[in-house]
């Protein structure tokens, strides 16, 4: 027979919960607390695109200014310059000026603000990457959790579902998958996406990305379906929608939390691509994958325009890699001692 | 015609040609005081026998499809037929204004016209022998009139439904006689064409390459890839349209009009295709190409004008960038909404979209300067004045919102290269200002043209351009604006605005029967129909391009032709 701990001592040695003990351990982490305030930067700065341009640069981002001019040094400059020298071929935009009032990174070849757009465009890329790896984690824990615990048939079907989109190459189906979209948008059913919206892009990378979420949660079910507990609730007549709910939602949840901040990173580089390729987010919206875009006609010129969103789309990746890592190691201590997911 | 794919879609051109209209057509001033318009090397010259031999190595970032003379439209191949296939008739090899004129080719002088115009009779140069050994007859000349119908050539029911027993070969090619309309006599040596109404064009028709003479056993279907026997200089050696193409001397050829077909100076010329157009500009940079045939990019464009000056050859063409408003559907059914369009583009500034002012000049006429007809006049430009000095958006606005169409949406197509998406997001930033809903979509070349002429897809605003066939001004105003070349559902509806004014229809007509016998009162009608088209504003014209040959430091004797641009046998290496 044991002694009962006094009250006190019992509250001490009581476990402050896994939330709580993920959050502390995060909190240590200082690459992922890192990535963290880079990613806070980027989101603050780029939620901050409507005041830059209209209190900072003046300039509507969205709008051509081909025969623009504006002043450096003083001086009253075109926007896009026609060359002056040789036999006069060629016209260069603005490059850098570093005054944030005058097309600090440079003017595109329409001669819209680079830095403006820069800042609007990291709005549509990050909005598009974190709606898109919301709804493909939590499609794809809808549909993992379901074919794990059901079994059977309605396994097989899931699972030949997501093997048939796993065996094409992601970018293959979201290109093939965007071309026959932006031509006529979106119908299913009650639900209707134009052409150029962009939760077009969002819903073609969520669906392509949903297998790479369900399959392991899938094998993490067929685990979980085995386990005295899940016995314990089935032989206790429970409802099978309160045991996914109760039972295995809890126990798969951290990895598809742990999913979100990798997920947003690859559904953020997917976007660029698409963007890049002409079909993901449509003009005059702007993303860093469409400022790219514009830039690669001026890459021998004015490479900044290419350069610059380049290196937002590898800081904010790299800052979500790294924080997705942290929040893996705080979810799972297990898969850090094991050295990998 | 667009200048990566010809598809002319030349509307029934009814009346008859007098030849020395034709000639006369080239007393049209041209553009060359532009300054930076380089040396095009007018005037027949002597060959220089020291300069002959060496390899001509060409780039371009893709081949044009079929070889075959009567099926392929671009101007990727038709530059090159100039040095290997003959027809009845030809453009003279020349540089500059002269470029325009017709000379007899494989006939041994112009025809005889007889008939009231309505009957040719050409005599055959004798001793030409194609490159296959075989020598030319009558047969050769009667069978390749057949096989342009045959092989249904893009303009076998536009340039050449005039010819008699052209309505019979049209509905059935397979069984193509043109019997009446195309009558050879072997003795005589002597091709007689038979109109069914003259045409003062025909001429120009036949100098084009769709009427190559061609062997009597040719494939009566599209050649493709197996190129056929020549009569000029060159033969090709080998075809790979992923590859190259190698053309080499034609052995049986002798020089008989050096206006008409001059002997070349290379011994072969090798086209290779697949890069990208970066490492074409490099590649001549370097000496390893003599000549890219794509335009030079943007971001390597000030690099070419200053570093390489002598190198780069501009020269204006007779063309223009424009845009279609749809004057069938919403909002461009209403002429405010489309005269608004016209007051806002802001030309100089499409002018620096393609390259700045030495590589192109604004527009604001249908006919291009220096072009047969071209009359200097513009309806809108902010202030007023003969040409177009500045844009009126206060204006532009003010039509917008008389004409109740502001808030509408309004689509626009444009293909999806560089220039062409650039000018499109320029015209949607601008419709945007003026108040309407503007989405761009950008189509690839290869289907942008085909897509904006069929009215099935509902094209409101489209962004295209066009380069002349041959010099008339019929081939601008008759071609893309008159009714007859509106096809409602059809792939090839040229008139893409839908425009078709019955008034203005007539004075086409009337002015193309001038063109028989007065030629210069025919060019003061076609200026006068210009302006009143521009009245209405179906089109908006941007710009006139001027183009940009870039070759090797090695290169010499560059000729630029306005028919056909640069003469590609007549440039040496050595």
């Amino acid at each position: 027979m044991t002694t009962p701990l006094p009250p006190s001592a019992a509250e001490a040695r009581r476990s402050p919960g896994p939330w709580r003990t993920a959050a502390a351990d995060l909190s240590r982490n200082r690459s992922a607390l890192a990535a963290a305030v880079v990613l806070l930067i980027v989101v603050a700065a780029t939620l901050c695109a409507p005041l830059y341009a209209a209190h900072v640069a003046h300039t509507d981002p969205f709008q051509s200014h081909v025969s623009g001019t504006t002043v450096v040094d003083g001086r009253t400059v075109p926007v896009l310059t026609p060359s002056s020298t040789g036999l006069g071929l060629g016209v260069t935009p603005i490059g850098p000026t570093w005054d944030p009032a005058h097309y600090f990174l440079g003017a595109d070849n329409q001669g819209r603000d680079v830095m403006a757009r820069l800042l609007y465009g990291g709005r549509t890329s990050l909005f598009i990457g974190f709606t898109a790896a919301l709804l493909t984690c939590a499609l794809g824990t809808a549909v993992g959790v379901v074919a794990g615990y059901a079994g059977g048939v309605v396994d097989a079907v899931i699972s030949r579902v997501l093997d048939v989109i796993w065996a094409f190459p992601v970018y293959l189906l979201a290109i093939c998958l965007s071309v026959v979209l932006l031509t006529n948008g979106l119908r299913l059913g009650p639900i209707t996406v134009d052409a150029g919206s962009l939760w077009l892009p969002v819903a073609i990378i969520a669906a392509i990305y949903v297998p790479y979420i369900a399959r392991p949660l899938r094998g993490q079910v067929l685990v979980l379906r085995n386990k005295e507990f899940i016995h314990a609730a089935v032989g206790s007549g429970a409802p099978t929608l309160r045991i996914l709910r109760r039972e295995v939602l809890p126990n798969v949840l951290p990895t598809a939390i742990v999913f979100v901040p990798l997920m947003t990173a690859l559904a953020m580089l997917t976007e660029s691509a698409l963007s890049f390729l002409s079909v993901g987010v449509q003009p005059p919206d702007a993303s860093w994958g469409t400022i790219i875009e514009d830039g690669l006609g001026l890459l021998y010129t004015r490479p900044t325009v290419t350069i610059a969103p380049g290196l937002l789309i590898a800081l904010t990746t790299a800052a979500l890699n790294v924080l997705g890592d942290g929040v893996r190691d705080a979810l799972d201590p297990s898969a850090r001692l094991r050295g990998g997911v | 015609m667009s200048r990566s794919t010809r598809r002319g879609a030349l509307a029934a051109a009814t009346v008859a040609l007098a030849l020395t209209a034709a000639a006369c057509s080239s007393s049209g001033s041209g553009s060359s005081s532009d300054p930076s318009a380089s040396s095009s090397g007018s005037g027949t010259s002597a060959f220089q026998p020291q300069h002959k031999g060496g390899t001509l190595k060409l780039v371009a970032h893709a081949a044009a499809g079929s070889f075959d003379p009567q099926v392929n439209y671009t101007l990727q191949y038709w530059q090159l037929y100039q040095s290997l296939y003959d027809g009845l008739l030809s453009f003279k090899k020349v540089g500059g204004q002269e470029s325009f004129t017709v000379v007899p080719d494989l006939a041994a002088a112009l025809p005889k016209v007889t008939n009231g115009g309505k009957t040719y009779t050409f005599t055959l140069r004798k001793g030409i022998t194609f490159s296959n050994g075989k020598a030319l007859t009558t047969d050769d000349v009667v069978a390749s009139f057949q096989r342009i119908f045959k092989v249904s050539s893009p303009t076998a029911g536009t340039f050449y439904n005039g010819i008699v027993g052209a309505d019979a070969c049209l509905k059935k090619p397979a069984s193509c006689t043109l019997s009446k309309g195309v009558i050879g006599d072997a003795k005589a040596n002597t091709v007689t064409v038979n109109l069914t109404a003259p045409d003062s064009e025909f001429a120009y028709k036949l100098a084009v390459p769709h009427a190559s003479i061609l062997p009597e056993d040719s494939p009566t279907k599209d050649a493709g890839t197996k190129p056929l026997p020549t009569t000029g200089p060159y033969m090709a050696a080998s075809y790979d349209p992923n590859r190259e193409l190698k053309l080499v001397r034609n052995p049986h050829f002798k020089e008989w009009s050096r206006e008409a077909e001059p002997q070349g100076y290379p011994d072969v010329i090798d086209y290779t295709f697949g890069q990208t157009v970066e490492s074409e500009v490099t590649a001549v940079e370097n000496g390893q190409a003599d000549w890219m045939y794509d335009p030079p990019p943007a971001d390597r464009l000030n690099e070419i004008g200053t570093k390489y000056t002598s190198q780069a050859h501009v020269n204006p063409l007779t063309a223009f960038w424009y845009a279609t408003l749809n004057v069938n559907m919403a909002p461009f059914n209403n002429k405010m909404a489309r005269q608004a369009i016209n007051w806002a583009v802001d030309r100089s500034a499409v002018v620096r979209l393609y390259g700045g002012t030495n590589l192109a000049s604004p527009a604001c006429t249908i006919l291009p300067p220096g072009f047969p007809g071209h009359v200097d006049s513009c309806d809108y430009t902010k202030g007023g004045g003969k040409t177009w000095t500045a844009a009126d958006l206060a204006k532009a606005k003010a039509l917008v919102k008389k004409s109740g169409t502001a808030g509408q949406e309004v689509g626009i197509v444009t293909q999806d290269d560089d220039v062409n998406k650039s000018i499109g997001q320029y015209l949607q930033s601008l419709l945007t200002q003026l108040g309407y809903k503007a989405k761009l979509k950008p189509l690839s070349g290869n289907i942008q043209f085909t897509y904006i002429q069929n009215t099935k897809n509902k094209v409101q605003l489209a962004l295209t351009s066009w380069y002349q066939d041959y010099p008339a001004a019929s081939d601008f105003l008759n071609v893309l604006l008159s009714c007859a070349s509106f096809h409602p559902g059809s792939d090839s509806s040229i008139n893409i605005s839908g425009f078709c004014d019955k008034g203005v229809d007539a004075k086409m007509q009337s002015a193309l029967k001038s063109a028989q016998t007065d030629a210069k009162s025919a060019n003061t009608q076609w200026g006068a129909i210009d302006q009143q088209i521009m009245g209405e504003s179906p089109v908006v014209p941007l710009i006139n391009p001027k183009l940009i040959d870039f070759t090797s430091k090695r290169v010499g004797d560059y000729r630029f032709s306005k028919q056909f641009y640069m003469l590609v046998g007549q440039l040496w290496v050595k």
